[in-house]
């Protein structure tokens, strides 16, 4: 999107001054914006020096709360010789692309972000391209893990972590075993009120599109709109929408089932009565992603980092410490699976749910779906 | 005149209102338990491990960085704002665009100024964040340093001005010092909002570590644990302190100003 | 000129427009750059379009009105003024009482009663509503306390509690100035003419107070009405004002135009309660 680069640099006094009037001006120079999404934006590769002085260089990353381990920062800096290696925190994907989707340096070098997000920062053109010749150790991936549909090949994002989305449940409390989406869409009398969605709008929409046998990538707006009603009259059974809590509400009680990310429910609670399903309609595969901001300056530091943490025995961290599947074969084939552990789903059954895309002009439909379930 | 008995009644329910749940918060601040629902005991571990974590004292120091910086700027940029809207112009424009920011909502301040860094490609920080929070200062400084120049006595500024002095010096010697009591309580109040400032900062911090009530924000969205009610306890007690004292000493400004 | 004015002493007009230049002209200049233009940057974008995947396309449209009224978002504008006003109808009730109250009692008490109001104002924003979440939560203490397992969060009555906390305070003081103002010899004549208090009340007092009442109710509506925060927390996102509307727009939706186009709606809104303020002052 060269062109959304060249006007955002639009002096604030022509965008002020001129208002309507040099916005047409301007605009009416370029072509539609229908570029779809195979004219990527120019893949205008760095020459990157893969001999170059690390030293010279420091980091900066943005990654979620104890997404890595706490003495990454201090081992890359021996390791690799980097000058400085600063983490940033981040608490949503929201967030970070409050950070990052904003033009001029944000001093960030690598960043994580779920793969639709990575997309989006790729097609505004805020992405480096990933240099496979600087990072050996993608050899370590799943196949399945390079031919993800936001991003096949990893031309741009690297992925870090996998899983799916499912219901989290008390076994002690619920009176059957969920199975379906439609379980927590319309909740027998004694879940009432004791269900939480996620909020965040592609997740908000998923359970609906899945109980519809629909695609969770649809634009077509008969579906989104079936998918509306659907969600509209699950709303009065909720105890509300939850991206962040829904965990602590199983333990304490207040909820009994939750639509929930498989690292994030909390099944190896020493209480084991939590539990995670796929529902038999199926599910998302999502994936959290590497990516290297284009105004990095230190993009060799960068990509020597991805590579450090593609390394099993530092990948395998998240698996074991975090519960998280890890797209390593070689760190997954290290890792003891503790029981009740979700680290067993196999590459293959993750493959059979449906990675989230950025749709593009057609995500706008997931914002007003989402608007309009809450507004009613 | 005889005082209507009931009115007792919706002003000690308005305080119950208002000091219950702080009272509840304070409490449960001192839990042993992992909880912040149930008592099981005192204990002041959470103390602690507030003290020692790193989100919160890092969040406790941008804080006020962007306090203090902003604060002298919207204390300087005020003042003098204050005395040429008093004494040196009518128009009823520059009085609005003067007091505009102590009115718009947080949300549009901060929306605005996003937008307005983006289109300048700046890259935002803690920079920004002071920028941002010295406009709806100035604004509160100016107010409050004006009160005391519409209520001051002008005869010792033209006295000054009739001796031959200039503006300049007329300011610096004659009205600056009368203003003394005004810029400080200004300054005071342009702190304190800065201090508990959430969402302007929230939109304009960009990648920057953040100020503390975006560490309190993010912190409640993930849980309800006791370690935020031991934080909200000290913050409580800071912010009382600093309240009473800025009384006492406007009090004692004022009546040295009447002497 | 200026071997003319280093010999001669400067007129003492322009003296005076000098000094009116450095003493406005730094003040002015700052919140020009960074308050006149951020709005008119705001009013600008509201007429181009969102890129395809985010960021601002410069090429003049009127889509993002048409958007607008749309009832989707009309209806959560109308959702917006509906929790703003019964807040501040609320505050009023409860203010105004204890305004008066305050106003009659002894000096010194005065000042300790007001204080005491306006203290927990000056506490951060977001421990005021934590302190919500834990009384209302579901195995929160008004439910442990009471042994009841009531829904008390995650609904508009929450988020009405939760803005009423923390305007509260905006209300009394106008309220008070307002009062403490009368001269108690209005009511007295009113008294001894043979009115009752409540027609006192009603034909002497609550009229001359009119001005503090509309400052109260302003100070209370214009931060209800713009809020995110408190429906984000208490809400449970199961309710929606239009402060939530514009957040989502420039931070998930990435629609920064049609989140112009929402700010400049809401803008509208206060621009006009502001104008129906000034106006009944004016006649009051």
């Amino acid at each position: 999107m060269f062109r959304t680069r060249f006007t955002r640099r639009l002096p604030a006094a022509v965008a002020v001054a001129g208002l309507a009037l040099a916005a047409a001006a301007c605009g009416g120079g370029g072509e539609s914006t229908s570029t779809g999404a195979e004219a990527a934006p120019s893949a205008s590769a760095a020459q990157l020096n893969a001999n170059a002085d690390l030293s010279k260089q420091s980091l900066q990353v943005t990654v979620w709360d104890g997404y890595t381990p706490k003495e990454l920062p201090d081992k890359v800096k021996q390791d690799l010789k980097v000058s400085n290696v600063k983490i940033n925190l981040h608490d949503t994907n929201e967030t970070a692309m409050k950070k990052l989707a904003v033009p001029g340096d944000s001093g960030i070098d690598v960043a994580f972000v779920s793969g639709q997000y990575a997309q989006a920062l790729w097609e505004q053109g805020l992405l480096e391209p990933i240099h496979p010749e600087l990072i050996p150790n993608l050899s370590n991936l799943y196949p399945e893990a390079t031919q993800l549909s936001y991003d096949k090949g990893n031309k741009y994002s690297v992925p870090y972590t996998w899983g799916t989305t499912g219901i989290c449940y008390r076994s002690d409390l619920v009176k059957a075993e969920p199975t379906s989406w439609n379980d927590i869409l319309k909740p027998p009398a004694w879940a009432q009120k004791k269900v939480t969605m996620m909020t965040t709008e592609r997740w908000l929409a998923l359970p609906a599109l899945k109980a519809l046998g629909y695609s969770v990538n649809t634009d077509k707006d008969d579906e989104i709109a079936k998918a509306k009603e659907l969600l509209v009259a699950a709303k009065q059974n909720l105890l509300g929408y939850d991206d962040t809590t829904f965990g602590d509400k199983l333990k304490s009680g207040e909820a009994v089932m939750v639509e929930a990310w498989d690292g994030w429910c909390p099944t190896t609670d020493p209480k084991k009565n939590i539990k995670f399903v796929v529902p038999k309609e199926g599910s998302d595969l999502w994936v959290d992603t590497m990516v290297i901001m284009k105004s990095s300056k230190n993009k060799e530091a960068a990509h020597a980092l991805i590579n450090y943490i593609l390394d099993p025995k530092i990948h395998g961290w998240a698996a074991e410490n975090i519960n998280y599947k890890v797209p390593n074969k070689a760190a997954m084939d290290a890792v003891k699976v503790p029981e009740g552990s979700l680290l067993g789903i196999k590459p293959a059954e993750l493959l059979n749910g449906e990675s989230i895309r950025d749709l593009g002009e057609a995500s706008t439909k997931y914002t007003r779906l989402s608007t309009e379930v809450q507004a009613q | 005149m005889r005082r209507p008995k009931l009115l007792h009644v919706p002003f000690w329910a308005t305080i119950v209102f208002l000091y219950l749940p702080i009272a509840v918060l304070v409490a449960m601040s001192f839990n042993a338990g992992e909880s912040a629902y149930t008592f099981e005991g005192f204990s002041l571990k959470w103390y602690g491990e507030l003290l020692a974590d790193e989100r919160v004292i890092s969040g406790l120091v941008n804080t006020l960085i962007v306090a203090v910086s902003s604060t002298a700027i919207a204390t300087v940029l005020g003042t003098l704002l204050a005395v040429g809207l008093a004494r040196y112009t009518r128009s009823k424009i520059l009085d609005a665009v003067a007091l505009m920011p102590a009115v718009l909502p947080d949300l549009v301040l901060g929306i605005g100024l996003l937008m307005l860094f983006i289109t300048l490609n700046q890259t935002l920080g803690h920079h920004s964040v002071i920028l941002a929070h010295a406009v709806f200062s100035t604004a509160f400084v100016a107010a409050v340093v004006r009160t005391r120049l519409t209520g001051a006595d002008t005869s010792l500024e033209e006295a000054s001005r009739d001796l031959g002095a200039g503006p300049v010096t007329t300011f610096v010697k004659v009205t600056l010092p009368q203003l003394t009591p005004g810029i400080i309580a200004g300054a005071l109040l342009a702190f304190t909002l800065s201090l508990d400032e959430f969402v302007i900062a929230f939109f304009t911090i960009g990648n920057a570590d953040p100020t503390l009530p975006i560490v309190i924000y993010s912190m409640i969205r993930f849980g309800v644990t006791p370690e935020i009610n031991a934080l909200a306890s000290i913050l409580l007690l800071v912010s009382f302190t600093a309240v009473i004292a800025g009384q006492r000493l406007t009090k004692i400004g004022e009546s040295r100003a009447q002497d | 000129m200026t071997s003319q004015t280093k010999t001669r002493p400067a007129s003492p007009a322009r003296g005076r427009r000098f000094a009116a230049f450095a003493f406005l002209s730094p003040g002015l200049t700052y919140l020009i750059v960074l308050l006149l233009v951020p709005l008119a940057l705001v009013l600008s974008a509201a007429f181009f379009r969102r890129g395809r995947f985010g960021g601002i396309i410069y090429e003049f449209t009127t889509e993002n009105f048409t958007r607008l009224i749309d009832p989707l978002y009309l209806s959560v504008l109308g959702n917006s003024l509906k929790i703003a006003g019964i807040t501040t109808l609320l505050a009023l009730l409860i203010g105004y009482p204890t305004a008066y109250f305050i106003a009659q009692l002894p000096r010194n008490w005065k000042t300790i009663a007001l204080v005491a109001i306006v203290l927990p104002f000056w506490t951060n924003f977001i421990i005021r509503i934590y302190a919500w979440i834990m009384l209302l939560s579901g195995p929160g203490i008004v439910n442990s306390v009471l042994g009841t397992q009531l829904e008390l969060l995650y609904k508009d009555g929450a988020i009405v509690v939760g803005l009423l906390y923390s305007y509260l305070p905006l209300m009394v003081l106008p309220l008070y100035a307002a009062i403490e103002r009368l001269d108690p010899q209005l009511r007295e004549a009113s008294a001894n003419l043979g009115a009752s208090a409540f027609t006192t009340f009603r034909k002497v007092t609550l009229p001359l107070t009119i001005p503090g009442v509309l400052t109260g109710c302003l100070f209370v509506f214009v931060p209800s009405f713009g809020n995110f925060v408190i429906p984000d927390l208490l809400g449970g996102g199961k309710s929606i004002m239009v402060g939530n509307l514009i957040r989502t727009q420039f931070l998930q939706a990435r629609d920064e135009p049609f989140g112009a186009t929402l700010t400049l709606a809401l803008i509208a809104v206060l621009i006009v309660l502001l104008m129906v303020q000034s106006w009944a002052a004016r006649r009051a």
